[in-house]
Parts: C-alpha cells; sequence; structure tokens
C-alpha cells in the first residue's frame, strides 16, 4: 500500500459527530453514484429519485406499503444486529426467518379456525421465536463449543431451511400444504384461518401492520438490555474483549450461545409476522425471492447495530423497495433497485472504513525507503 | 573462500534505538568460522534485537556489520539470507498443510507456488541435510503432523537448505524438552565443525556453557564482555551484574515491613500444569504469601510463571496440585470463584486480558463489581453509579484521562496501569497477584505502581509478583522465589538475597559447584 504513497491509519480519536456523520455521508454517495448508473441506463436520476420519494412515503398509502415493505427488514435487521454486536457474524437471518415462518403457521393451522384471534398470534410469535431460535442455536452451540465459523455454518443452514419450507409444500403431502381443490393440482400451502391474521393499526391515513409495531417494542426492549442490563455489559465486553470477559468472570461461550438463540428468535418471530401479516400462507418461493435474511444485515450495518437505528433504517430501505415495485415498468428493470440497493451497502461498509481509519500519505522511513529501491 | 582469519559475521559498534527505548548500544561481537557463539542475557537485555539487525530485519541506527571480512548493509532479510545467514526463529514459520519439502522449499526458487518444482529433487536434498546433520524427519510428512521438535529440526533443514553458514537460534531449547535440548546441542557442535558458524541465544546458563565454545554476555543493551568462560557462577555475575546493595526500597524497610506479616492467605501446593504446547509448564509449585508482605517470583520468561497467575486467576486448569484462599479451597478453572474469594490479578498482558479497550474507563473499572450493588440492581445496571465509581477512582490512583468516559484505548501505559491496580486494589481483595507490573512503563510510572504495591501490603493484601525483571523483585519482596523449569528451585528472605545464587538460580543452577 505504501508503493502508492497512500496508507490507512487508525483513527486516535472519533469526533462524536462521526459516527453518525459517516453513514448520512455514504448513503449520498450511494445516491451520487446511483445517480451515475441511472443515467447510463437512460434514465434521469432526479425524477427517479422524485418517483422514489413519492412512491415510498409521499403518494397515498405510500407509507403503508412501505411499512409492510419494512417489517421484514426490521426482524432481520434486528437479528443481525444482535449477533453482529458481540462478534457473531450470523448470516442465517434468512434461514431463521423461514423457521420461524414454518413453525409460525404450523400452530396457527394447527389452533384452526376455532382458537380465539389473540391466542393465535400470541402463539405464532411464540411458535416463531422458537423456530428461528433454534435454527440459531445451532450455530451458537458449533462455534462455542467446537470454535467452527458461524459465517460458514449459519450460511449453509439457509439452504437446509429453503429446502425444508420446499419439502413440505411441494414434495411432501405435509401438514402445511393444501391437498384439496386447486392445491391438488398446483402444490401451495394452506391458507391460515383468517382469526389468526395479524391485525393492522389504523391510523387514518396511514396503516401500520401489527408485526411492525411489535419490532418496534422488541427493538427498544433490546436497546434497554444492551444498554442497562448486566447481560448487556457483558455483551459489550465479550464483544469487543472475550479474553478479558474470561477475565472478569464472564463466561464468553454462553453469552454467545444465549445471543446466538435470541438472534434467531428475533428473525424468526420475522417469519411469523410475515405470514401472519401478509402472506397468511407458506410460501417457500416467495420466501426464496424476497431474501430478507440477507437484506438484515444491510439494514443492520447502516444502522451501526444500534437497535433504534434499525427501525428507521428499515423504514427508508422498506421505502427503497416499496417504491422499486411501483417504478418497475416497460422502461425500468425491477435490477436496477437492487443495484441501487447493492450500492447503498458497498458504500456504507466502504464508509465504516472511514470512520475507523483516515487515509495519510505515507511517510518512507528510511527502511521502508530502502527496501523499496532494493526490491 | 575469504581470507580463513575474518570473523564469519562481525558486528562493531551497533547501536539501535526504538521510541523511548535504546535496544542495543554499542554492541560489538564476532562469530568465528566453526564456533558456537552464545549470546547470554536476560529478558530485554538486546539479543533479539541484535540477531534481528544480524539478519536484516532490522538496519542498525550506528555501527556496521562485516559478514567474512567484507563490510555488508543489509537492506533486507532478503540480503542477509544472500550473505549465508540464516535465523531458526522462536516460533516457526512453518505452513501446517504443507510437506516438510514444500515449506523448506517455499521461498528458495523452487517454489510450488511460482512453478518449477522438482518435488523428487527437494525431498532427496532434504533427506541428505537431514541424515549428514542428524536431523530425522520425513521429508513426505505434513507439518501438523510432527511433535514440536520434528518442526524445529525443519526449520534448520530450511536454514541449511539455503546454504547459511551461519545460524542464529533464537533460544531454540526453550520450546524443547531436556533430552531433545541435548540432542539439539550435539547438532550445533556437529553443524559448527563442518565449517558453519552457530550464533546460540539463551539464557540458562548450563546449556550455554556446556555447548558455546565463545559467550558474548548482553546486559540493558550493551555487551558486557566476550569470553570462552564456561564457568556458570562466573557467566551468572557476568549476566545479572549488579549489586544487592544497590536497591530502592531499603533493606530496613523491608525488614521492618516483614515483622508485621500475617496469617497465610494464599497456599499453592504441589501445583502441576501442562503449558499451551502440551509440555510441562509446571511440576509440584508449592508457595505461600502471607498477608502483609510481597512475595517475589524471579525467573526468566517462559519458566512456568505466565501458568501459574493464570491457574491463580482461574484462566487456565491445574493437572493437580490445590490452591487456597484463606483457607478455602479455589475451583480449578473458574475465572469468578477467585474473584468472589478476593484474588485480584492484574495480568501481563493488560490491555488484551484485563482490558476491554472499547469500554470507557469507569466501565473497565467495573468489571468485576458489576454483578454486585450498588453497582447492578438486577437485572440492571446502574450507569451512574459505573462513572461515579469511576470518577472516585481516577481521582484516588490519579489516572490522567479526559474523562472518566474515555475509552481506555486511548490511554498510555502508565494510565492503563492505574486503572487496572485501581480496579484490582479496590473491594477489599485479600491476594494481589501481579505479572511483569513495570513492563513498558516510564520511570515514573514504575514509582508510582511500585508505591502502590507496597501500599497494597501494608493494608495487610499478600501480593504475589511475578517478574523478569530481578531490580524489581529485589527492590520490592520480602522474600524471593526462584522459578525455572516449572518448579521454584529455592525461596528465601530478602536479607538473605544474593544476586550471584538468584542469577544462578534463575540460569536453572542449584549451587555454584554445580
Amino acid at each position: 500500500m505504501s508503493r502508492f504513497g497512500f496508507r490507512l491509519e487508525p483513527r486516535s480519536y472519533l469526533p462524536k459527530w462521526l459516527p453518525w456523520a459517516v453513514p448520512v455521508g455514504s448513503f449520498l454517495a450511494a445516491l451520487l453514484v446511483g445517480a451515475i448508473v441511472l443515467f447510463a441506463t437512460g434514465q434521469n436520476a432526479l425524477s427517479v429519485y422524485g418517483r422514489i420519494l413519492d412512491r415510498a412515503f409521499l403518494s397515498e398509502g405510500a407509507f403503508t406499503g412501505t411499512l409492510i415493505s419494512a417489517t421484514p427488514l426490521l426482524f432481520t435487521g434486528l437479528c443481525a444486529a444482535v449477533a453482529f454486536r458481540i462478534g457473531f457474524f450470523n448470516i442465517g437471518g434468512e434461514g431463521q426467518f423461514v423457521m420461524g415462518a414454518i413453525f409460525g403457521s404450523g400452530i396457527a393451522l394447527k389452533l384452526g379456525v376455532d382458537a380465539p384471534g389473540i391466542v393465535s398470534v400470541a402463539a405464532m410469535v411464540v411458535f416463531g421465536a422458537v423456530g428461528g431460535g433454534l435454527w440459531g442455536l445451532i450455530p451458537g452451540i458449533l462455534k462455542a463449543r467446537f470454535r467452527t465459523n458461524e459465517i460458514i455454518t449459519s450460511l449453509m443452514l439457509n439452504y437446509v431451511a429453503a429446502v425444508i419450507a420446499t419439502y413440505l409444500i411441494f414434495d411432501s403431502n405435509s401438514f402445511w400444504r393444501e391437498l384439496t381443490g386447486s392445491g391438488a393440482v398446483f402444490p401451495k400451502g394452506k391458507i391460515l384461518p383468517t382469526g389468526s391474521w395479524w391485525p393492522n393499526l389504523d391510523f387514518g391515513s396511514i396503516v401500520v401492520p401489527f408485526g411492525f409495531v411489535l419490532g418496534m417494542v422488541i427493538a427498544a426492549w433490546l436497546y434497554v438490555l444492551q444498554r442497562k442490563t448486566r447481560f448487556g455489559f457483558e455483551m459489550r465486553v465479550v464483544g469487543g474483549a472475550p479474553t478479558t470477559a474470561r477475565y472478569a468472570g464472564m463466561k464468553p461461550a454462553r453469552i454467545v450461545v444465549a445471543v446466538a438463540a435470541l438472534s434467531g428468535a428475533l428473525a424468526g418471530i420475522g417469519g411469523a409476522a410475515d405470514i401472519g401479516n401478509f402472506r397468511h400462507v407458506l410460501d417457500p418461493k416467495g420466501l426464496q425471492q424476497s431474501g430478507f435474511g440477507y437484506a438484515g444485515i444491510v439494514v443492520a450495518a447502516l444502522a451501526r447495530l444500534n437497535p433504534v437505528a434499525v427501525v428507521f433504517v428499515a423504514v427508508l430501505l422498506g421505502g427503497i423497495t416499496n417504491a422499486g415495485y411501483a417504478l418497475r415498468g416497460p422502461d425500468f428493470p425491477s435490477g436496477l433497485v437492487g443495484v441501487l440497493q447493492g450500492l447503498i451497502l458497498f458504500c456504507t461498509l466502504g464508509g465504516e472504513v472511514l470512520a475507523r481509519y483516515r487515509i495519510t500519505r505515507s511517510v518512507r522511513t528510511p527502511m521502508n525507503a530502502s527496501a523499496l529501491e532494493s526490491a | 573462500m575469504k581470507a580463513a582469519t575474518a570473523p564469519a559475521v562481525a558486528a562493531f559498534h551497533v547501536t539501535k534505538k526504538f521510541p523511548g527505548v535504546i535496544a542495543n548500544e554499542d554492541v560489538t561481537f564476532d562469530v568465528r568460522v566453526g564456533e558456537v557463539h552464545a549470546l547470554l542475557g536476560e529478558n530485554g537485555a538486546g539479543k533479539t534485537t541484535l540477531s534481528n539487525i544480524l539478519t536484516g530485519l532490522y538496519r542498525p541506527d550506528e555501527g556496521w556489520m562485516e559478514v567474512a571480512g567484507i563490510a555488508v548493509d543489509f537492506q533486507s532479510p532478503r540480503d542477509a539470507i544472500h550473505a549465508g545467514i540464516g535465523m531458526v526463529h522462536q516460533h516457526f514459520r512453518l505452513i501446517p498443510t504443507f510437506s516438510v519439502a514444500e515449506n523448506i522449499a517455499l521461498g528458495t526458487g523452487h517454489d510450488p507456488v511460482g512453478g518449477r518444482f522438482d518435488l523428487k529433487m527437494i525431498e532427496e536434498r532434504v533427506v541428505e541435510i537431514s541424515e549428514s546433520f542428524d536431523l530425522p524427519v520425513d521429508p513426505r510428512a505434513k507439518i501438523w503432523q510432527l511433535s514440536v521438535g520434528e518442526q524445529q529440526r525443519v526449520e534448520i533443514i530450511k536454514v541449511l537448505y539455503r546454504d547459511a553458514r551461519v545460524l542464529i537460534f533464537d533460544e531454540p531449547t526453550a520450546v524443547l524438552s531436556p533430552l531433545e535440548s541435548e540432542r539439539l546441542g550435539a547438532t550445533l557442535q556437529t553443524m559448527a565443525r563442518s565449517g558453519r558458524s552457530i550464533v546460540f541465544i539463551s539464557h540458562k546458563l548450563g546449556e550455554v556453557a556446556s555447548i558455546a565454545d565463545r559467550v558474548t554476555v548482553l546486559r540493558h543493551g550493551r555487551s558486557v564482555q566476550t569470553t570462552s568462560e564456561n564457568d556458570v557462577s562466573a557467566l551468572a555475575s557476568l549476566m545479572v551484574g549488579r549489586d544487592v546493595e544497590s536497591v530502592t526500597r531499603s533493606s530496613r524497610a523491608i525488614a521492618e515491613s516483614s515483622s508485621r506479616v500475617g496469617a497465610v492467605v494464599l497456599e499453592i501446593e504441589n501445583l502441576h500444569a501442562v503449558g499451551d504446547r502440551g509440555l510441562k509448564a509446571l511440576e509440584g509449585v508449592s508457595l505461600d504469601v502471607r498477608s502483609g508482605e510481597i512475595v517475589g517470583v524471579a525467573g526468566v520468561a517462559g519458566n512456568g510463571q505466565r501458568e501459574l497467575v493464570e491457574i491463580l486467576a482461574g484462566l487456565r486448569r491445574a493437572g493437580s496440585g490445590s490452591i487456597r484462599v484463606e483457607g478455602e479451597s479455589l475451583e480449578n478453572g473458574s475465572t469468578r470463584h477467585p474473584i468472589r474469594l478476593g484474588v485480584s490479578y492484574v495480568p501481563q498482558d493488560r490491555m488484551g486480558t484485563g482490558l476491554a479497550p472499547d469500554l470507557t474507563i469507569a466501565e473497565n473499572m467495573a468489571l468485576k463489581n458489576f454483578r454486585r450493588p450498588p453497582v447492578a440492581r438486577p437485572p440492571f445496571i446502574r450507569q451512574s453509579v459505573i462513572d461515579a465509581q469511576g470518577r472516585d477512582l481516577m481521582e484516588q490512583f490519579d489516572v490522567r484521562a479526559p474523562s472518566e468516559t474515555t475509552p481506555t484505548r486511548r490511554l498510555s501505559g502508565g494510565n492503563v496501569q492505574k486503572v487496572l491496580l485501581a480496579r484490582e486494589m479496590s473491594g477489599d481483595p485479600r491476594v494481589l497477584v501481579i505479572a511483569s507490573p513495570s513492563q513498558g512503563l516510564d520511570v515514573g510510572a514504575v514509582a508510582t505502581v511500585h508505591r502502590l504495591l507496597i501500599d497494597a501490603a501494608e493494608s495487610g493484601v499478600g501480593v504475589l509478583l511475578v517478574s523478569e525483571d530481578l531490580d524489581e523483585v529485589l527492590a520490592l519482596s520480602n522474600r524471593i522465589a526462584v522459578m525455572y523449569e516449572g518448579r521454584i528451585l529455592d525461596t528465601f528472605d530478602r536479607a538473605d538475597a544474593d544476586a550471584q545464587r538468584i542469577g544462578l538460580l534463575m540460569g536453572g543452577q542449584l549451587d555454584v559447584s554445580a
């Protein structure tokens, strides 16, 4: 690196505003690069951004659509944020989300039409959490016990979860599958009894899905957990300095397992919410296409792993997704929305480096200089 | 062949400074063709810096070097290799999944990555070298399958494969069993007789005396003397080279405090343990610490001190033996139990083990009492109490930082140590275990830390001070124990301490006649 005369130098002092200015700056940079891409594909960047703003937040019913898109991202974002905070890189939000959907829809179908709505909804939340939690527990235990790399194990479990969901609907006569009517010909899941459909809270012009409200409450709870409790204190020590945590009488392995389960449970509730609030049916293909688990990592990164910030970032990215549906058309390929989201992630993670390091002209020490000359 | 009388390699008036430290100052020494030349010195005497200069890793600030009588100026390690100087590192540089032959070939031009790779020819060469120097190793074995001793042989063959004429061994016996060490000694002499020159870095007096033809003693970065002396007691006083009377805490003060010591607070009995590499690290350590006294454990690093303190803190499990704190037995391998029993521990690796660098000073000071009221109001913690406690302790222990919410990673070494001591000495400890308390600190901070340790002892804490710095041990301790190869060779009162005897014990010599 020094060969080019520049190098990265860790910042010794972080100004208070910097941690917040960097993601905002990164987002603006992403819009700028996005404008170039849009220009290159023959779009008018300003009008596209204007339309995104309009369709995401301003026009009639737009914000409701945005909140619907934001709800799963909110949960998978919290899932990634809480795990990454202790250095447990759970990439398995996707699979944990699917397992939550399977467990959540399963209990709703089991309780059937006779159960009171409140019981069904509560049971879906609990079973969604259990399904996702168990799926998150696996890489957690493997890491704590055998020091396996959780990135690989959690990622691989995403595929396992996807195959299980596909099996339940397409390759077996499972409890989840509709076997009567058109379902006898075209494989599909049973529709959940309407009593178990999650309510929407109506505030006049804006309708807020119950799942989103639940997510906000959980985000606030997570904030308190991390900042105000003993467990949160231990999380912070384990995340930054595992050896020191052990030295101070903590049990890092236990904390890793607990947080892995918690993280999975959050994605699992997201899966249950997705079915309870919107799909009302276990739909393996739909789940796979949306890729909420991976998008959650973007959300968490943009929110700098702060659970409260996750709420806002989820709404922001939900808005872009929502507007993407509206923008899509003969002259606007759907892939462009993905490109914009990718640019945002790229710029944010790049910005993260700038927050921690600064670029300096390298001062060649005599030894470096001579080593270069002789090379 | 150049003039036969010129030394194989020589350094003249070499000085190397690092910010705040003079690692080598006016060092002069030469290695003759066909000799085993030992570099003897305590930790921090400048041995490693000197060998890094000889192998081109550092350039000296002053002075020059000659190889076979010709002045050289190494710009990089590659230049040193071309000049025929090879180093066998203490920490091996091998790729575990590659075979022996592949590791040896790496970087020689028969590079398996760079093409032109004739494995068969390389294997033949390896066998040839291993037979002629009695370094048995299977060229096709993968590194991860080999024992530590075998891996070291691979490192040696690697250097010989590059036709090194001068081989530098950095503490080669540190990782070996006594039998392996003996065998290595014979190999070194074989290599010397074949016309190569060996630089043998060690602090073990017995080895140096038996293997080396000549010895250069380094002390505080300077070359004290080069001698063909093989009398261990003479070498010991050269290495330690100090006068027992020139210490800071006066003998009278120590004697006075010794008269005030109380009951036994820490009893270590027949402790056995293995180290990270699976070799025996502790072999029957027994030691008592009484209330109000400072017990100094002297010894060169790597003789089991780290394992001992880590077991006391619960960070490592003991194989057998017992530890009692005020009569109560310490759970093996629990880090919380010693905290509950009042065992405080200031580790040598302050930032990596003692502190969470991203947390604030106040939070770090609460690391050991955040579970209990008043800091905790289960399940919550009270940030305001943490901060208030931090402010108090900062003032009490004179920690210099902008505020209690400053992350500890921004503190200087002296302040880091003060934060640690503040935490470990608050909360009424019974025993304070501290490892290398003044390592890397400036003179002022050292004095503060020493003052705090004496205060702790005077307030009735039993202090176990583990240090490689003999001056420090002599300056503070009421009693001194010397550790060598996992054993406590001897324990004596400060008044009976004799620097030469301690030096001998540190080098593994039980008595002068040995």
